[in-house]
């Protein structure tokens, strides 16, 4: 049986800072070859989650095939795998390159090149993938494309003269993307005998076909009847069915073969038995190793979700395990607070993950949620020798049964334009960071490079990055590693009780700040009771910040509205519906929104 | 026997809008829409004939806006249909309220003769500047001339509106208003502290938000109200009304009891036949439906039906009441007067032990010191009266 000529293949993804336009360009690359009509095509194709759109990001990789006609005459198979665009699934990133032989870099004509997209760049560039830049926006005032040419040359150092100067919202010079892409994106080049060696870029989970897995075929063929295996979970399956991806659905095909991009069922009901980056196989003629780099993800930030009404605890468990099946990297497990009753410790790849996560809960399965503080994962070294991997505040043991904590470091690389290299390395000192290195990758441009605690950038790093810098920094990182560090438990006491919703771990030096700016928060968020309400912060026994709401003096309803008692009851009714969307902790009623509001202590 | 029944008519005219008002009124209307308003209630009364004759009217309140705008004869026309169609009580209150600009002597006479017999002056304050500002037509000078021209008419029940928080007011103004206002000596005072409504001019005028007295200054009129009152032997039987023995106003009395009172009028209120309802707001919509109505009441017999029909399209926000909203509207409008609700009336109406449904809440706010329950009354002291609105929102059940 003849497979699928690969040298009429071309595997290709697009990297681009937020903003320089990839959705727009992938819109218009789909749009160019035809396959869809205009009608088909939503605005930006690809990001198919509501929030993705809102937000201008991909949070999942996705795929699509399209036919390309080049000038040569012949008919090519372009596989264009989106990546998701934040740090925060950088894991995910890695491996939708690992299944391409090229990446188009998409770089904004008047930006140039960002934090971010110089570390997908590199990523690619260590996949070995051949980049292909594009210059977009051209069309703008302030566009300067000789001098973005230049910069793409000397800092990451590939050919840019020939690069397609392009504007994907106008439409503008798009063949010449095409054609690039054919000419120097190299075919596949995998071996259709050799056993099936296939590299999971990304699933879904389906009601109907359950775990969909999205694969990049390396070596061998994929039928359905075949029976295959997972190397890392080692779980078999036979193959239902595969196929590949039309724009926005799935088109079932007899095979797929070395050097195809397309899906997999086989009735596989848990999608953490596919994990990303795992390689499929032949159950009963394996590859002999797996593909390099597969590792498993792990969260790295916490945080209690509850839902605001106690009654709809189940509904928070069953949305949460119906995104679990989609989302292999959100992890929870019950728990209870005082405060809040009961809800769920989440554990998150990143802050903006767990933003996501908590818009789609409150948006597809219409809950009202309460979240905690966030925290990272710290060890807790104890005296008599056991480590715990501590991801909830209250969870911490006793002061005198702990030697020492450790908290995670990552190494972070900010680009930012020289004017405000002082402003923002004033900033990173402030969030604890230890200074690295700066290298100048222009005249007018630097590349400042610091460990920090990656307590201190979950919370506003990224917003007070940006407003000191007016917009002009970016940033990147990764997990470095734990650093011994001196950690406290800051807890905050409403009318004397401590609130352990509140309650969360810093360091020692920051404490102070923090603690009065959690309370002077909580005063504008706690409503006047009949009584006299002290908000304090405490470290143990001590008390380090305190604010008081005043008591209640008047709250009468005056007039009368003649005989219009509707009116009236209403007032009450909202009054009323005011306090049972307060959390009651002791006698004082505090409003759910003060949970989140503490998360974001704005800049003074 | 019949049933006790109080009427409201509303006025939606003005002269002109004070900032603060969110009543639903209007200044600039036409003479010629003020007559085909006042032809609508005419009809309005009149639609209730085939349901009339269960009831004896004890009270009627006419409000607005500003009713002493029109021309005596108007009002006249609408208690003639009231008493065309109702029985009315020989011992009836009648009410109007009255613009101190707007009242003439020969106006106050007229309203005499036809059996009106409590007078409801806006004062609001007695300082002119102030009334400037919050876009009141009339000034002190004009308020005394309209006042004693009542008593000249016959007037033996008199109201006077005042207000506190109003901005720019500091205490020294307040004391001097209620000063003033006692040397007339009426029978009644309410005593409002403004209240921003959304949508007012107020509420979008910055400069005047300003000038809102703080807190302090606020809690030290209000104080003042009840230590000035209580000196001059009124008694504060209401949050927010103070009268002299045995003037009461009757009227809204039946508002904090559950009593039973027909709203004619756009945006007009009811608690009819175990509903509670408020009219259509728009008056053009309601003047058309009710010169509909006209015609088909001449022509057809079945007035019953016709009365359905017409008030199925006039009603609006339609609820029923069952035992548990009236329950707690009979604390949440029962504990606004001083002297609260009955145990054994509220007993005899619901058939249930007050404690039974409230032992609770009212436990909670007598032990935190802002109710009293004491024998078989259940009332909020002057603490609990201050924060009502958080203590009442607690009657509303689950």
């Amino acid at each position: 049986m003849a497979h699928l000529e690969q040298k009429k293949i071309r595997n290709f993804c697009i990297i681009a800072h937020i903003d320089h336009g990839k959705s727009t360009l992938a819109d218009r690359i789909i749009e160019k070859t035809g396959l869809l009509t205009n009608r088909e095509m939503q605005e930006q194709v690809l990001d198919n989650m509501d929030i993705e759109r809102e937000r201008g990001i991909t949070i999942k990789s996705q795929a699509v095939r399209i036919i390309y006609k080049a000038n040569d005459g012949e008919e090519y198979i372009f596989n264009l795998i989106d990546t998701p665009g934040h740090v925060d699934f950088n894991y995910e990133v890695s491996r939708s390159l690992a299944a391409c032989e090229g990446a188009v870099l998409v770089v904004d004509a008047a930006q140039g090149i960002e934090a971010q997209t110089l570390a997908n760049v590199y990523l690619a560039v260590d996949h070995d993938l051949e980049v292909v830049p594009v210059i977009n926006k051209i069309d703008l005032p302030s566009a300067e494309p000789e001098r973005v040419k230049n910069e793409i040359e000397d800092i990451i150092g590939i050919e840019a003269q020939d690069a397609p100067l392009i504007s994907a919202k106008n439409g503008i010079n798009i063949e010449e993307v095409l054609e690039q892409i054919v000419e120097k994106i190299p075919a596949p080049q995998g071996d259709t005998e050799k056993p099936l060696k296939a590299l999971i870029f990304d699933s879904l989970y389906d009601s109907y076909k359950g775990v969909i897995i999205f694969v990049r075929v390396f070596d061998g063929v994929v039928a359905r009847g075949s029976k295959i295996k997972m190397m890392a979970t080692d779980k078999e399956y036979e193959v239902v069915e595969t196929g590949i991806f039309g724009a926005g659905r799935f088109i079932p095909c007899d095979e797929l073969s070395a050097g195809m991009v397309g899906y997999i069922t086989a009735s596989i009901k848990n999608i953490k038995d596919t994990r990303v980056g795992d390689t499929v196989t032949d159950a009963e003629n394996p590859c002999d190793e797996a593909l390099p780099g597969y590792k498993k993800v792990n969260p790295m930030v916490y945080c209690g979700l509850y839902p605001s009404d106690g009654a709809k605890y189940p509904d928070l468990r069953d949305a949460l395990e119906k995104l679990q099946l989609n989302d292999a990297s959100l992890s929870f497990e019950p728990e209870t607070s005082i405060a809040l009753g009961f809800g769920f410790r989440c554990g998150f790849l990143g802050l903006l993950h767990l933003e996501i996560i908590q818009e789609r809960l409150e948006r597809e399965y219409n809950l009202d949620l309460v979240t905690t503080a966030p925290g990272v994962v710290y060890k807790v070294h104890k005296t008599d020798g056991q480590v715990i991997e501590l991801t909830n505040p209250s969870n911490l043991p006793d002061p005198s049964e702990i030697d020492y904590m450790e908290e995670p470091f990552v190494a972070a690389e900010i680009m930012v334009t020289t004017e405000y290299v002082g402003a923002i390395m004033q900033l990173c000192q402030e969030r604890r960071g230890v200074y690295k290195s700066m290298e100048y990758i222009e005249q007018t441009r630097a590349l400042l490079k610091y460990d920090l605690p990656l307590n201190e950038i979950i919370y506003d790093f990224f917003d007070a990055l940006k407003s000191r810098s007016r917009g002009y920094a970016s940033f990147d990182y990764e997990m470095k590693g734990y650093v011994r560090s001196n950690l406290v438990k800051l807890d905050i006491l409403i009318n004397k009780e401590e609130v352990d919703a509140l309650s969360f771990i810093l360091h020692a030096d920051t404490a102070y700040e923090r603690g009065r700016k959690m309370c002077e928060k909580l005063k504008g968020e706690i409503p006047r009771h009949l009584f006299e309400i002290p908000i304090q912060a405490a470290i143990g026994s001590k008390v380090i910040a305190r604010e008081t709401v005043k008591a209640m003096r008047k709250d009468v309803l005056a007039k009368c509205y003649g005989g219009d008692i509707t009116r009236k009851r209403k007032l009450l009714e909202k009054q009323k519906e005011g306090k049972k969307r307060m959390r009651q902790v002791g006698s004082v009623e505090i409003p759910q929104k003060a949970f989140m509001s503490v998360l974001k202590l704005d800049e003074e | 026997m019949k049933k006790d029944l109080s009427l409201y008519i509303h006025i939606p005219f003005c002269v002109h809008k004070c900032k603060y008002c969110d009543f639903l009124s209007f200044d600039n209307e036409s003479y010629g829409t003020m007559l085909r308003y006042v032809d609508s209630v005419c009809q309005e009364i009149k639609l209730y004939t085939p349901v009339a004759d269960k009831y004896i009217v004890r009270t009627i309140y006419i409000g607005g806006g500003t009713p002493s705008i029109l021309d005596e004869t108007l009002i006249t026309n609408i208690l003639a249909f009231i008493r065309k169609t109702f029985e009315v009580d020989r011992f009836v209150e009648i009410t109007i309220e009255a613009n101190p600009g707007t009242v003439k002597y020969h106006k106050l006479l007229a309203y005499r003769s036809i059996g009106i017999n409590r007078l409801s002056i806006g004062l609001q304050t007695a300082d002119d500047e102030l009334l400037k500002k919050l876009g009141r037509i009339h000034n002190f000078d004009q308020f005394v001339a309209g006042y004693n021209s009542a008593r000249r008419a016959g007037f033996k029940n008199i109201n006077v509106d005042i207000m506190s928080g109003l901005p720019g007011q500091d205490v020294h103004s307040y004391v001097d208003t209620l000063t003033r206002v006692m040397e007339f000596e009426p029978e009644h005072i309410s005593a409002y502290s403004l209240t921003v409504e959304e949508g007012t001019p107020l509420a979008e005028d910055t400069a005047l938000l300003n000038m809102i007295p703080n807190e302090d200054t606020d809690r030290q009129m209000y104080a003042l109200t009840k230590k000035v009152l209580a000196a001059h032997d009124y008694v504060r039987y209401e949050f927010s009304n103070y009268a002299k023995d045995g003037y009461e106003c009757r009227h809204n009395k039946v508002y904090w009891t559950g009593g039973e009172y027909i709203g004619f009028g756009i945006g007009a209120s009811s608690f009819f036949k175990g509903q509670r309802f408020t009219n259509i707001r728009d008056i053009n919509e309601y003047i058309t439906l009710m010169e509909e109505t006209a015609e088909q009441f001449v022509k057809r017999q079945d007035k019953l039906k016709l009365y359905d029909e017409v008030t199925e399209r006039m009603r609006t926000d339609v609820v029923t009441m069952y035992i548990d909203r009236r329950m707690e509207e009979y604390m949440f409008l029962g504990l606004r007067m001083t002297k609260g609700v009955s145990r054994k009336e509220f007993e005899r109406i619901f058939n249930k032990d007050i404690y039974d449904v409230y032992g609770e809440v009212i436990n909670k706010y007598v032990d935190e010191g802002f109710m009293i329950s004491d024998g078989d009354s259940v009332r909020l002291n002057d603490r609990g009266i201050d924060v009502s609105n958080i203590i009442l929102s607690d009657f509303l059940l689950d």
